[in-house]
């Protein structure tokens, strides 16, 4: 399998589908965009896919909370297939708005966990660049990454929070896979940014790999400025889906 | 007697620190309330319908995060002193009821309506005016909001409106009616139409034989508004009771087709300008206003001026692909006491404004990557919003006119009472009551269904023939534009309504958001309606293109318009108007003149106190709000330097692995406006073209953008004004052979104060600049590279301080002439564009508010280093705003090279060095640090 399929899930709002369509590409994946009206009709979309990706933006304009409605949907066409796809060991990833869905699901941080993402400490949508580390050596996404990722982040609700003994759970589990570095955006609980499922196979996070994907798209790339491309995210998961 | 079901109340609460409420204290405290202990802010739920105790926890589940939130139902004690709940008048756009609504339906839960709301619980020893100011001022706009104090709120439930008794009803005008007959039908019927435009309906009326339907003339008042028909912008004008001039917009035009530039498609007609840099590939460019409805209600109007320009962009058949948007605010640190009666504080007003921005284009999913953010006592009544989109489509432009027997389709939003008389509204002058009388002129946005409207018409122009958006006037302009030379017959009972019971002409005039109107080859319609259904968009068919020029609108087969197009669009009688012409103070000032105007300032301390004016302080809080980075295309960010916290000139928009891509900046200066309009307009052209210079574009490839926000052009020194800014930006444009494109006028930005007085904004020219960028690594930042580089000045400084921000921060009311206009610009632009691609240059900085200290400054603080400048400079130079000026950061092996083609214009002023200071001279410095403290402090 030289290009695997990676579905890119999109439900009204979702924005960023073209941006992770192009990293998914450079990555050495075959993206193609599925909606979720498409879903109803045609709910094996999901079992064609070797990769699911739910992309970021504003499904459902966030009425009822970020991700609420997108993971009703979800649930309703595909909530089993999706569950088959990560029992299989397929490589799933939800990014900002995605995490956000999957969350609400359940999916994340899963075993019967619940965590959330509340509005941001600040109270208000923040765009700026993070850097982060990663820090589970279990995430398929995330384990082999050699150097901090840098990007973007672009989100009002991505204070990640849960109760002390879920966050125990999850940090004795390695199911923490990305974290802040230096500065906290959003107030999250130990600075994290993403996490993974217990498999390893799931991962969800805020920030914007995918617009970090060439290196002039660094902020200080009119610096001399090169590095913490997230390319290398998406490429581990490819690699992975290519086993 | 019918059953009315029971309406559900769920209260829904943060459980833990909400930063929603500490805002809230801090705008209390702004309002001079100082007893506002604490304040807890719920969202409410209203359902109605049967609903049982098993479906409230299913509507639980979905309303409610358990780690975040905490949810009763019912009714709720307080143990506060004040109760104030809010929620949406009826018709108002609601998303989350609509989507909860839609979600309930799914998971069975049965419900017939849905309304949200707001709970605020207010602690602290609060007078009851104190509460009715937060009530006022802070916690609910009546505009859009019912409230209720100390008592449970009811919901307005969406509902039929009262029933319509008669579908159209006839307006008797005889033939031989006076002006004063005229004149009270005109206030009769809200018409905002004078005295000749009035008896050119009588007259055309009595030829043609009819008598008016009421819904003709609100069509006819609405094409022919200020808004739609820009009847100053189209008037011949006497100057000085001597000569007449060709009207404004003749004259831009013209300068347009002198210039010829090869790379315009399309200039002045349509819904925006078009021009192409590279073959295969247009650009669409247009920029707007939404002053007078961002005025009543902040939020929705700037909300709604982003949807509504994004959807110009879509007209023109481009894809949009990123925003822009310049805001003029009165002072942050206004005192409440010195605001006008019925007008909101500025921070209320600039809080409103940006989240409306923010929430349009960070849903909708483009960038909002470039503009500005002024303070004048002039905009504290009127704030103004101008609202940009830049589009593009990558097939050759073909512009195309509906065709006989063509279908009407109207795809997206549905269509309620929302912006009633929008056009005729912000056409006429505000005053107290304004907010009050004009409720149903402003509406909040729905970003998602435009989103769709993009995934649709962004499948490529073979799905329709022509395309225009319904913005002012709605489907009585947007079908009468398209209709022009044609014809249409229309049925107005085929659009799906948000809530039943809107009569005909509310219907044909609704202003109701995220509309398109297409035109479709019959055979194409079912292509169309698939690629509607995949994507979840509304499609509508409701007529054709006849053939007859008429405009005929049917409700039900019974007509109730039939109007003559050529009469609509052609027979609106010019207009005539008089100006005075300013005769502003020009004469350059001397060093004698500088030191009595403005004794022996202190360099360091007059920086400090320019860094810390709000117009020159950093707008980073405001750019962080905006999604600057989807697409992943923004090149040149608005957000520079070692800590992402310069700003940067202009910004670049390159796609991730294109080669070239295109520069946007911008110009505005009403400051020089006040003073000298004419200077302003030339200013503000070479403003916006530094801008995009700066950033690596090619001073030979730019298009102009013009928006002019002005007081009222009946005044005739008003008028003058607007005359002498236009001569300027056609003198600019053609010296920089850079074309205008496209514009737009809002006039009358004028508040009738209670206190008799009117209240003008001063005036306003935004000037946009679309540049192309040939070769992206060749673009440029402003930030300082690094330490041993030298620091250039490109360009000829005088003392010029007429209106200058030094003036500003040391209290002088008169510095002088506005700084006049350096003909010979363009040639040192190309030297720099030259050096750039020659890669010569580091960091580049246009000159501007602040003149050189500043300019200096903010490339040291955005760089993280420090410049020792040089002691030939004298203080006087280094605050003068003079034009076409740059500071360029060159390698000292690169430097020679580039002062011999610069010559006599070209000065080294400074070195870049290790230690984080600005030293002027040996006794005079100043850490960067402490810079950066001022810069970024939050006023």
């Amino acid at each position: 399998m030289k290009h695997p399929v990676a579905a890119v899930l999109c439900a009204p709002g979702t924005n960023r589908d073209n941006d992770v369509t192009f990293a998914l590409q450079l990555a050495g994946a075959c993206p193609v965009t599925v909606l979720t009206t498409e879903l109803l009709t045609n709910p094996s979309r999901i079992d064609d896919a070797d990769i699911l990706v739910i992309a970021g933006g504003f499904s459902y304009a966030d009425a009822l909370g970020a991700g609420r409605l997108f993971a009703v949907e979800l649930e309703h066409a595909v909530g089993e297939r999706i569950s088959d796809a990560i029992a299989q060991g397929r490589a799933v990833l939800g990014i900002c708005n995605g995490f956000q869905t999957l969350v609400r699901m359940g999916v994340l941080p899963g075993s019967g966990e619940s965590a959330a993402l509340g509005h941001n400490a600040s109270g208000v949508f923040d765009c700026r660049w993070v850097e982060l580390e990663a820090t589970s050596k279990k995430c398929v996404w995330t384990k082999n990454l050699s150097q901090n990722i840098e990007c973007p982040i672009a989100h009002g609700e991505g204070r990640f929070t849960c109760t002390q003994d879920t966050l125990e759970k999850l940090q004795g589990n390695d199911q923490i896979a990305l974290r802040y570095v230096d500065a906290n955006p959003n107030g999250s609980l130990d600075n994290v940014a993403g996490v993974c499922d217990q498999t390893g196979v799931v991962l969800g996070l805020m920030p914007h790999p995918e617009n970090h994907v060439v290196s002039r798209q660094h902020p200080q790339s009119h610096r001399g400025v090169s590095r913490g491309l997230g390319l290398s995210l998406f490429q581990s998961g490819v690699c992975y889906a290519r086993r | 007697m019918q059953n009315v079901p029971a309406i559900h109340r769920l209260t829904v609460s943060p459980t833990g620190v909400d930063p929603r409420c500490s805002a809230l204290m801090r705008d209390a405290m702004d309002l001079g309330i100082t007893t506002l202990q604490s304040a807890q802010i719920s969202d409410l739920i209203f359902v109605r319908g049967d609903v049982t105790e098993q479906d409230q926890r299913q509507l639980e589940d979905i309303l409610v995060d358990s780690l975040l939130q905490q949810a009763s139902w019912g009714l709720q004690g307080s143990k506060s002193k004040h109760v104030v709940e809010s929620t949406l008048h009826s018709g108002v756009t609601d998303s989350v009821a609509h989507e909860l609504h839609r979600v309930a339906t799914r998971l069975g839960v049965a419900i017939d309506a849905v309304a949200t709301g707001k709970r605020f619980e207010l602690t602290g020893n609060l007078t009851r005016m104190d509460v009715d100011i937060l009530v006022r001022k802070l916690l609910v706009n009546s505009v859009i909001e019912n409230c209720s104090i100390d008592s449970p709120i009811v919901p307005a439930f969406a509902q039929a409106g009262p029933p319509t008794p008669s579908l159209v009803s006839y307006v008797s005008i005889p033939p031989d009616a006076s002006d004063s007959e005229l004149q009270e039908l005109n206030i009769e019927r809200g018409l905002a139409m004078d005295i000749e435009e009035l008896r050119a309906v009588r007259n055309h009326y009595a030829s043609a034989g009819a008598v008016a339907r009421d819904i003709e003339l609100e069509s006819i008042a609405q094409t022919w508004s200020e808004h739609c028909a820009h009847k100053t912008f189209r008037a011949s004008i006497t100057l000085d009771d001597s000569i007449t001039i060709p009207s404004l917009i003749n004259q831009l035009r013209q300068t347009t087709e002198l210039i010829d530039a090869p790379y315009v498609v399309s200039s002045f007609v349509g819904n925006a300008g078009i021009i192409s840099f590279v073959p295969g590939t247009t650009i669409a460019l247009k920029c707007e206003t939404h002053n007078h409805p961002s005025a009543i209600e902040p939020f929705g109007g700037a909300n709604t001026g982003v949807g509504g320009v994004i959807r110009d962009v879509l007209g023109a058949s481009h894809l949009p692909i990123a925003c822009t948007n310049i805001l003029c605010f009165g002072r942050p640190t206004t005192r409440a006491d010195d605001l006008p009666e019925g007008v909101f504080h500025p921070r209320r007003i600039r809080a409103g404004v940006v989240a409306g921005i923010a929430d349009y284009g960070n849903k909708i999913g483009l960038p909002t990557v470039a503009g500005a953010v002024l303070y004048d006592d002039g905009y504290i009544a009127n704030p103004l919003v101008y609202a940009g989109c830049i589009g593009v489509a990558h097939r050759p432009y073909n512009a195309q006119v509906p065709q006989t027997s063509d279908r009407i389709i109207v795809l997206g939003g549905r269509t309620g009472r929302d912006g009633l008389r929008g056009a005729t509204f912000s056409s006429m002058t505000m005053d107290a009551t304004t907010g009050d009388v004009s409720g149903a002129s402003v509406q909040i946005g729905d970003p998602i269904t435009e989103k769709l409207l993009i995934d649709v018409l962004g499948r490529g122009q073979d799905l329709f023939r022509a395309i225009t958006d319904c913005g002012a006037g709605g489907l009585s302009s947007a079908i009468g534009e398209m209709a022009q030379g044609i014809g249409a017959c229309v049925e107005l009972s085929e659009l799906p309504l948000k809530y039943p019971g809107l009569a005909p002409w509310e219907i044909w005039l609704s202003e109701a958001q995220e509309r398109m109107v297409v035109a479709v080859d019959e055979a194409g319609v079912a292509a169309l309606q698939e690629t509607c259904e995949r994507f979840g968009v509304e499609f509508t068919d409701v007529g054709f293109f006849t053939g007859t020029n008429r405009l005929v609108v049917q409700h039900d087969g019974d007509v109730v318009v039939d109007l003559d197009l050529d009469f609509l669009h052609d027979g609106r009688p010019q207009r005539h108007m008089s100006a005075v012409m300013p005769t502003p103070f020009r004469e350059l000032m001397t060093r004698e003149q500088f030191i009595k105007t403005f004794g022996d300032i202190d360099v360091v301390d007059s920086l400090k106190r320019l860094l810390a004016h709000p117009n020159i302080a950093s707008k980073a809080a405001v750019i962080h709000r905006y999604d600057h980075e989807i697409r992943g295309a923004t090149l040149v960010r608005p957000l520079i330097g070692a800590r992402t916290d310069g700003h940067a000139d202009g910004v670049v928009i390159a796609e991730p692995l294109d080669h070239h891509g295109i520069a946007i900046g911008i110009g505005v200066n009403p400051w020089f406006g006040a003073l000298d309009a004419e200077r302003m307009a030339l200013s503000v052209v070479d403003e916006a073209m530094r801008n995009v210079v700066a950033v690596g574009a090619d001073p030979d490839s730019v298009a102009l953008l013009d928006n002019f926000s002005w007081g009222n052009p009946r005044r005739p020194s008003t008028l003058g004004d607007l005359v002498a800014a236009v001569k300027g930006c056609c003198d600019a444009a053609m010296t920089f052979q850079a074309p205008f494109v496209s514009g737009k006028d809002s006039l009358n930005n004028e508040y009738l104060g209670s206190d008799g007085e009117r209240h003008s904004v001063p005036p306003t020219l935004v000037i946009t600049a679309i540049a192309h960028v040939p070769d992206v690594a060749a673009t440029v930042t402003p930030d300082l590279k690094a330490v041993g580089n030298l620091v250039v000045l490109i360009g000829r400084t005088d003392l010029e301080f007429g209106a200058s921000h030094l003036a500003m921060v040391h209290g002088v009311a008169d510095a002088g002439a506005v700084p006049a206009f350096d003909p010979s610009a363009l040639d040192r632009y190309r030297l720099v564009h030259k050096a750039m691609r020659d890669g010569l240059v580091s960091a580049c900085h246009d000159v501007a508010e602040g003149g050189i200290a500043v300019a200096i400054a903010e490339m040291a603080m955005a760089g993280r280093l420090g410049v020792n400048m040089s002691s030939d400079l004298v203080k006087e130079q280094l605050f003068s705003e003079s034009n076409s000026r740059f500071l360029l950061e060159v390698a000292p092996t690169n430097v020679d090279t580039l002062l011999k083609r610069f010559g006599d214009s070209s000065v080294v002023i400074g070195i870049v060095t290790q230690e984080q200071k600005l030293q002027f001279s040996s006794d005079e410095g100043v850490f960067i640090d402490e810079l950066l403290d001022i810069w970024q402090r939050v006023s």
